[in-house]
């Protein structure tokens, strides 16, 4: 009987999940934990309109306080989770306190990768949290030169938003092209055009051997082929790790990827896990999967409430299909599905040089993704194809 | 039931033409959110707040 549901990680997956529960008829108790002290926010702002000043922060909060008291949920904000006993049905918080569950949903996100050479260097920063975008901000503000590590979403975002807010910008990115792991390199290196029309260099191909610091401020960074990049701030997008150390000894089955689950979302019985930290079984793909992609927290969230409330024997294979964008100065990519560096690339709308295209991804005559510049409502008639390109045979 | 939009916050997912197709549409020029019907209808609702709850910017909310 599921009387009491504890959500812990009170962002966009836990909070889709605690809304979708109560849509879908829940009346028990619901508590949702979070780390932070904010009320439930957006992330992908952080890179973009709360870097760069146009929203003001409270702008980001996922929903406004006579929305979420609507919810009649629990909010415990500031207290993170510290250990699962799954056997008792028991998590502790760092307060010191405990709550037991008859449903617990693991939403924990990730936490953003650092580099051993930048510990205690002030001047370099991770994006992550809403604090992270504020302490960002206060030091791109005074016109700073700026060396973003890693071209992927996070990296591209802030170097386009430091540009305009006035600071002197270059990337490195180790791989042969920016984004080359969600759109292959083709495609990838007009990420690195876009960028140097606005002045930002980006060196692709060589990786970061150390930070140099002085005084206990990172002063430069140093590549691996021995060029030494002066930096007054320095940015991290070197990716993220899920924020599974609070279930180490939980006895639930914690990889590199993250929760480990099966189709249905479901980590051990009564145990599921949705968004950034959860890995599941995608039955079309047949591969265990895990996405740190916006519309997953919200579609991974949806999808645990709906099992939770069908029960175990009910629950349904979560199949979604992936889905990221970006927006870098006035460029807005989309993106579905899961398309692999060496894929095939075939443009199917527009062209390459107008910088308003569709490229539809293939592997052994499979389509796995569809990538649009300045295309949004273009992409929509690649969506089908792409499900139908993930979806089993037969099914 | 008012749909309001923020257009601001728009992504362009299109998750919610998905959602309420009857309800929501994308520009033609950059996919941000367009309303086809500001008031539906009682029987949409639950379509709507699938799309309130899908959006990935938060850029849908309902007054009553």
């Amino acid at each position: 009987m599921l009387r009491q549901v504890v959500v812990v990680g009170a962002s966009a997956a836990g909070l889709t999940t605690v809304e979708a529960l109560r849509r879908g008829g829940f009346e028990g108790k619901v508590m949702l934990v979070g780390a932070e002290p904010h009320l439930p926010y957006d992330r992908p702002p952080l890179s973009k309109q709360v870097l760069a000043g146009d929203w003001a922060p409270e702008r980001a909060r996922l929903r406004a306080e006579d929305h979420l008291d609507g919810l009649d949920v629990e909010l415990v904000l500031g207290n993170a989770a510290t250990s699962l006993d799954p056997v008792r049905a028991r998590v502790e918080l760092a307060d010191g306190s405990g709550v037991d569950y008859d449903a617990l949903v693991i939403a924990t996100g990730v936490s953003a990768r650092t580099l051993p050479s930048a510990e205690g260097l002030a001047g370099v920063h991770v994006l992550r949290t809403l604090d992270d975008a504020l302490a960002l901000r206060a030091e791109l503000l005074t016109g700073p030169r700026v060396v973003v590590v890693g071209a992927g979403l996070i990296g591209c975002e802030v170097a386009a938003t430091a540009r305009k807010l006035g600071a002197e910008v270059t990337i490195v990115e180790p791989l042969e092209a920016p984004m080359v792991r969600v759109m292959g390199a083709r495609i990838g290196g007009l990420i690195s055009q876009v960028h140097a029309d606005h002045g930002v260099p980006v060196r692709t191909g060589v990786g970061v051997a150390s930070l140099a610091g002085s005084m206990g401020r990172v002063t430069a960074v140093l590549l691996a082929d021995g060029t030494k990049l002066p930096a007054d701030v320095v940015v991290l997008g070197i990716g993220a790790n899920p924020a599974v150390g609070w279930l180490q000894g939980s006895g639930l089955n914690i990889s590199a990827a993250g929760v480990e689950c099966d189709a249905t979302c479901q980590a051990v019985p009564g145990v599921y896990a949705a968004g950034d930290v959860a890995s599941w079984t995608h039955e079309g793909l047949g591969a265990q999967l895990r996405l740190e992609h916006r519309t997953n927290a919200t579609e991974q969230g949806i999808a645990v409430a709906k099992n939770l409330l069908a029960g175990p024997d009910n629950a349904q294979p979560y199949l979604p299909l992936p889905y990221f964008w970006t927006d870098q100065y006035d460029l807005k990519i989309q993106g579905f599905g899961l398309p692999a560096a060496q894929d095939e690339v075939e443009v199917v709308e527009g062209d390459l040089e107008s910088r308003k295209f569709v490229a539809l991804y293939r592997r052994a005559g499979r389509v796995t993704g569809a990538v649009g510049w300045n295309s949004a409502r273009a992409m929509r008639p690649y969506r089908q194809q792409v499900i139908d390109g993930m979806t089993p045979a037969g099914a | 039931m008012k749909v309001l939009i923020d257009q601001d916050r728009c992504c362009g997912a299109g998750s919610c033409v998905l959602a309420a197709p009857e309800v929501f549409d994308q520009r033609e020029e950059d996919g941000i959110v367009a309303l086809l019907d500001p008031t539906p209808d009682e029987s949409q609702r639950a379509l709507v707040d699938d799309a309130v709850s899908r959006c990935p910017a938060a850029a849908i909310s309902v007054v009553e």
